[in-house]
């Protein structure tokens, strides 16, 4: 996934937990990355128009910018859900996150066909908890047995 | 969520290695299922189809060298082929064995083009001989280019 969908969909991840334009210093907090880098960032995004940017305010993703952002949630989840359900990786979240980079949307939705992902996806995305909520009760269960 | 370099240790290298066998896996699996049971395809085609089940158990089979050098461990194949059946049977996008098998190339390329980045792009030592890692990933990578341009051409053959 590149830089810019990483952003986008941190941007719509912090919107979602703020109920609300969503603040750079969240979104810099996000990423582990500067303000300074993420304001940058955004300001690319705008020209693109896939957001807007208002000082005091935060950032806003446009329509063409949430499409975005929520097709890299999805390849998001497809990551987390084959690291757990094909490698029976424990620590699929934290691994997800280190892999996201380098994977490309074509290879997530290449590995989208051998595993089991709900039809509501990314609607189901815990955002507090930056994973699938399905996948959470899903991996419990397996614990528990 | 991070925006760091994700190739930072031999575990991550031997993370995305198996990943690339698992993607091996499915071409194999899907390129094998499209020749065996598909009545509408012509010889040319068949054969190629042959061509990439022969070669993507020959790429995961130096893949999975790769992984056992990173003292980790891939998974079977019976185990994707499975997989592959469960979710073929309930694939509503699929659009002809052509198209697929152009989307498997170009994944596996694409794949391989972005491991061979990060590879370059890190400055961990691995245990792995790293020039021996590179030149097995560009040699799996070409052959995967040369399977993209071969679909390619069958699918203008087809078109004209």
């Amino acid at each position: 996934m590149n830089t810019a969908d990483q952003y986008l969909k941190a941007i719509y991840v912090v919107q979602q937990l703020e109920d609300g334009p969503a603040s750079t210093g969240a979104v810099a907090d996000c990423l582990d990355v500067s303000p300074a880098s993420a304001n940058e960032m955004i300001g690319k995004l705008e020209s693109e128009e896939l957001c807007n940017h208002e000082k005091y305010k935060g950032v806003d993703l446009t329509e063409d910018g949430i499409v975005r952002a929520r097709d890299a949630l999805q390849h998001y989840c497809i990551i987390e859900r084959f690291l757990l359900e094909v490698l029976e990786v424990d620590e699929f979240r934290a691994e997800a996150q280190q892999l996201e980079p380098v994977i490309d949307e074509t290879v997530a939705e290449r590995l989208d066909t051998i595993i089991d992902r709900a039809p509501q996806c990314p609607d189901c995305f815990d955002h507090e908890a930056d994973v699938c909520s399905l996948l959470v009760n899903q991996h419990d269960a397996v614990d528990a047995d | 969520m991070s925006l760091q370099s994700p190739l930072s240790s031999d575990h991550q290298l031997a993370r995305l290695l198996q990943i690339g066998v698992v993607l091996e896996e499915v071409v194999e699996a899907r390129a094998a299922k499209h020749a065996s049971e598909s009545d509408d395809i012509d010889s040319e085609v068949r054969a190629t189809l042959e061509e990439a089940t022969v070669e993507s158990e020959r790429h995961r089979e130096r893949l999975e060298t790769l992984v056992d050098e990173l003292d980790a461990e891939t998974i079977g194949f019976e185990q994707i082929q499975r997989l592959v059946e469960q979710q073929y049977e309930t694939d509503d996008d699929f659009d002809g064995v052509l198209y697929d098998q152009l989307c498997n190339e170009e994944t596996t390329y694409k794949f391989y083009d972005d491991l061979i980045a990060a590879i370059e792009g890190s400055d961990v030592s691995f245990s792995v001989d790293c020039d021996h890692l590179l030149e097995v990933l560009r040699e799996i990578r070409a052959e995967e280019e040369a399977g993209v341009e071969e679909v390619t051409a069958l699918m203008e053959r087809d078109q004209s």
